[in-house]
């Protein structure tokens, strides 16, 4: 059945597969904006507690789908895979470091003997929600700015930027998308953290989250807009209809517009996470993060479907345009885009099941008896 | 394509073996306790007795120190063969990229969010749900080396593809095919009951420790019971499984037979060197001996390698120059004609570029001819196939060895265990606390066996370790690597003193 499809239909499916991998990614990056408000928001221990151990009951979702994203675009990109990675080596490497010393910070913070002292895991844990999203951006940026590297006739990649990856973090553009994730992220961890703890027991923790995501909204609006603004302005990369690719101007703006569910999809978004703020900081409400969070995905969604769609290489090279990467020069084949498209038929149970345990465990908040089960983190 | 920077490659296998050599000291472990801890929670559940709640909490806590590590160390190994092997990644991506996201689809979420159920869900769920809960993160993780060792098998035996010459690339030709590989199915069940070997004997070295001190006598005997008998299991297991592995060598990876053996010379009636010492200045072709010192089993090799007594076993030499009385092609003969598919590579490339569709087709139909050997252009020599033979030598005999240490172990466990004396074996309890450190070098000495042995190969007879780096400077690599030793070694570190002083702290609530 799927075998039937063409391959252009394949491509398009994982491309639109990838993107609502790396969207869930971005809206669960609320692990990461909750990590660098636990300074800011919890000033004693027990709310230092109740923060650490309601991220720590979902920092491996996180971690699983960045990992997962890795995996997918290996699977059905394998070019840009092997490209990027290879090629923006320090980038991709310091990101990966950034979740490293995340993934023993949770466990290992509070446990005896733990060597380097719970401060320096607070300290990891700050670096992976600041440096490591950030970079995260950062990378997402090169989407749009383009990168240093051209592929030889057997398709291996040449880096021509002494940086590796670096240089990305050096553009405007891409260190703005940055910033606007980092503190978008923490709009997300406060409303988080606000629907998750057991706030009664601590007022002030409350008090402080509201504020947290207001004013990190505020923080986020210049580098939304500057991004934005950018977008719609900036000269892009456009593919014509034999491969070749080349500098088009406005080419962004003409995505959007030549596909207006993007552009409702980047709309809606913005609206949304604007809406779970107002619920949060001015009405007293707690859901703000299921807004905030469909708005996310829904801004990850737009952001994916205008760098890959549309005949847009989504992968572009600054130095040789003949070697940007499109979703159709850097697909795997039909046969394997095929097989995973069937396994990616087990998406939405795997979904569901982790939507059915997540309801199941946080059915009852995180409160004082959570922080002394001998197992707390 | 590329010029071969020996430093490079180099730098970049001492990196790929330093992380993966550091996961691996954390997944069997967590491969072998989660089973563990779902059979001491199912007799928790079953019997309603509070003292296996109290034991399966404490064993629990133990698996969430190691857990938190391995994941760690885990995310670099993911996405190192993009970072330091682009040139692998993108010629064999199509078919290794997708057990890898297979198993971040149905394993690596099961782990994930299970996980938490295990450990923060006592009070939030029903006693059954947990019990379940507890059971998908064992088999999430099992599940996930089941990917990670298919992709792993087909590198040692590539099936199931085919070369692209259109894309320069391999291709997946047949997904069953490289799942259901007998190399990729020997590889999983041989490496999982080798872990669960890990894990057992951690729950008994802990147990032992415990009962020397006189401490918490009830919980540790409890604990040697159920472990010894899932030890015994699974040592049979990974006997049979083992068997399997070097039998599928012979056909797959001879080479690397050969090596983990000591044959230098092929025979008929091949016997197996039980205990041996290498002459360290053996090379290809010399007719030094082989061994300083030697203790054989004569038959047993031919046994093992080709189900029968009289066949005939090749040797390093009989690979490396050819043996025509047994009809095997030397590394020379295949070198000369990998060359020429990708000369002929080459000019078929050339040729496309400049439209040129006659000397194109006549390219591709001189490339058909040769392209199963592509992979030997890149040797410079015959010899250069041959993988470091003492290391591989070595690190084998030093994992069967052991292996037959464990038998005793369980058997001796299981007996006194049965007999409720175990406490007063005294003698006994210190083999069981090394059992454990023991059990680590079993398991990573089978890494290197399978790793280091099928050098120079990154993928079997197709891609060597030398094309398939990134095209990076070394320095980048010698950074990254000093790196991932620093920062690995102080979590580890920090594992041990937090591991050792929740053991020295015992259960709770007894």
């Amino acid at each position: 059945m799927i075998g039937n499809l063409d391959l252009t239909t394949l491509q398009q499916i994982w491309w639109i597969l990838v993107a609502v991998i790396g969207s869930l990614f971005l809206f669960l990056n609320f692990v990461q904006g909750g990590q660098t408000l636990l300074w800011q928001v919890a000033k004693t221990d027990q709310e230092k507690g109740l923060v650490i151990n309601s991220l720590g009951r979902k920092w491996e979702l996180t971690f699983t789908t960045l990992v997962l994203f890795g995996g997918a675009l290996f699977a059905s990109f394998p070019l840009f895979y092997a490209t990027s990675f290879g090629g923006a080596y320090w980038v991709w490497m310091l990101i990966l470091f950034t979740f490293i010393i995340q993934a023993v910070s949770y466990e290992y913070r509070k446990k005896p003997a733990n060597l380097l002292g719970a401060k320096v895991y607070e300290i990891f844990l700050f670096i992976n929600g600041s440096v490591g999203i950030l970079l995260i951006g950062a990378a997402i940026g090169t989407f749009f700015t383009g990168s240093n590297f051209t592929l030889n006739q057997f398709n291996q990649v040449s880096w021509t930027h002494p940086l590796l990856g670096m240089e990305a973090a050096f553009s405007l553009f891409n260190l703005s998308l940055g910033l606007f994730l980092v503190f978008n992220a923490r709009v997300l961890g406060s409303m988080y953290l606000l629907n998750n703890v057991d706030c009664t027991i601590a007022p002030d923790l409350e008090q402080r989250l509201r504020k947290a995501c207001l004013t990190n909204l505020v923080c986020a609006l210049p580098f939304l807009l500057y991004v934005l603004g950018s977008l719609l302005l900036m000269k892009g990369f456009g593919l014509d209809e034999s491969g070749v690719v080349s500098i088009v101007s406005g080419k962004y703006l003409a995505n959007l517009l030549a596909m207006p569910v993007v552009l409702i999809f980047l709309l809606a978004g913005l609206v949304l996470v604007v809406w779970g703020v107002i619920l949060t900081s001015f009405l007293g409400g707690y859901r703000g993060i299921w807004f905030g969070g469909l708005g996310t995905v829904l801004v990850g969604l737009a952001v994916f479907f205008t760098a890959g769609f549309n005949n847009t290489p989504f992968y572009p090279s600054k130095v040789d345009l003949q070697s940007s990467l499109s979703i159709y020069n850097a697909s795997s084949s039909h046969y394997t885009l095929t097989v995973m498209t069937y396994v990616a038929i087990m998406i939405p149970f795997v979904l569901a099941y982790i939507i059915y345990v997540w309801k199941l465990m946080d059915a009852r908040k995180i409160g004082a008896e959570d922080l002394n089960d001998p197992k707390a983190y | 394509m590329v010029e071969i920077d020996l430093g490079l490659v180099n730098w970049s296998r001492a990196q790929f073996a330093l992380t993966a050599l550091y996961h691996w000291l954390f997944v069997p472990l967590t491969l072998g306790l989660s089973f563990l801890c779902a059979f001491f929670e199912s007799i928790y559940v079953k019997t309603g007795k509070e003292e296996w709640r109290y034991l399966t909490r404490f064993w629990m806590t133990l698996f969430g120190i190691n857990f938190a590590i391995g994941v760690a160390t885990g995310i670099i190994l993911e996405f190192q063969f993009g970072t330091n092997w682009s040139n692998y990644s993108w010629m064999v991506g199509d078919i290794f990229g997708a057990p890898l996201a297979v198993e971040g689809i149905f394993a690596f979420f099961l782990e994930a969010t299970f996980f938490a159920v295990m450990f923060f869900g006592w009070d939030r769920v029903s006693k059954n749900f947990h019990l379940f809960s507890t059971w998908m993160v064992a088999v999430g993780s099992n599940l996930s080396a089941l990917w990670i060792l298919v992709a792993n098998g087909w590198m040692q035996n590539p099936v199931g593809m085919a070369f692209n010459p259109e894309t320069v690339r391999f291709e997946m030709q047949n997904f069953w095919e490289i799942l259901l590989s007998p190399v990729a199915i020997a590889k999983f069940t041989h490496t999982t009951s080798s872990s669960f070997l890990v894990g057992i004997t951690f729950v008994i070295a802990i147990s032992s420790w415990y009962l020397l001190r006189g401490r918490h006598i009830e919980m540790a005997k409890k604990s040697i019971l159920v472990a010894s008998v899932f030890g015994i299991f699974a040592l049979a297991l990974t006997a049979m499984t083992g068997d399997e592995s070097a039998h599928s060598n012979a056909s797959t990876q001879p080479m690397k037979l050969a090596a983990y053996e000591g044959l230098w010379d092929g025979e008929q009636k091949a016997g197996i060197v039980a205990f041996g010492i290498l002459n360290p200045a053996k090379r290809p072709g010399d007719d030094s001996d082989p061994f300083l010192f030697e203790v054989k089993i004569p038959y047993l090799l031919s046994l093992m390698a080709n189900r029968s007594f009289d066949s005939f076993v090749p040797g390093i030499n009989d690979l490396v120059f050819g043996n025509e009385k047994q009809g095997i092609v030397g590394a020379g003969k295949m070198m000369v004609r990998g060359s020429a598919a990708l000369t002929d590579l080459t000019a078929y490339k050339d040729a496309r570029t400049i439209g040129d569709a006659a000397a194109a087709e006549t390219a591709l139909t001189k490339f058909k001819q040769n392209q199963d050997y592509l992979g030997y252009a890149y040797f410079d020599k015959p010899e250069d196939i041959v993988p470091p033979v003492q290391t591989t030598f070595y690190a084998f005999h030093i994992m069967v060895f052991l292996a037959t240490f464990f038998a005793f172990i369980f058997i001796a466990y299981l007996l006194y265990g049965m007999k409720d004396t175990i406490a007063r074996k005294r003698w006994l309890l210190p083999f069981g606390i090394a059992s454990f450190f023991l059990a680590l070098t079993a398991s990573e000495a089978g890494w290197i066996v399978a790793e280091v042995g099928r050098q120079p190969w990154a993928i079997q007879g197709l891609m060597p370790v030398s094309v398939a780096t990134s095209n990076l400077a070394k320095g980048n690599v010698m950074a990254t690597f000093w790196m991932f030793a620093g920062l690995f070694t102080v979590l580890l570190l920090a594992e041990i003193r937090i591991m050792l002083w929740q053991i020295k702290k015992g259960p709770e609530g007894e």
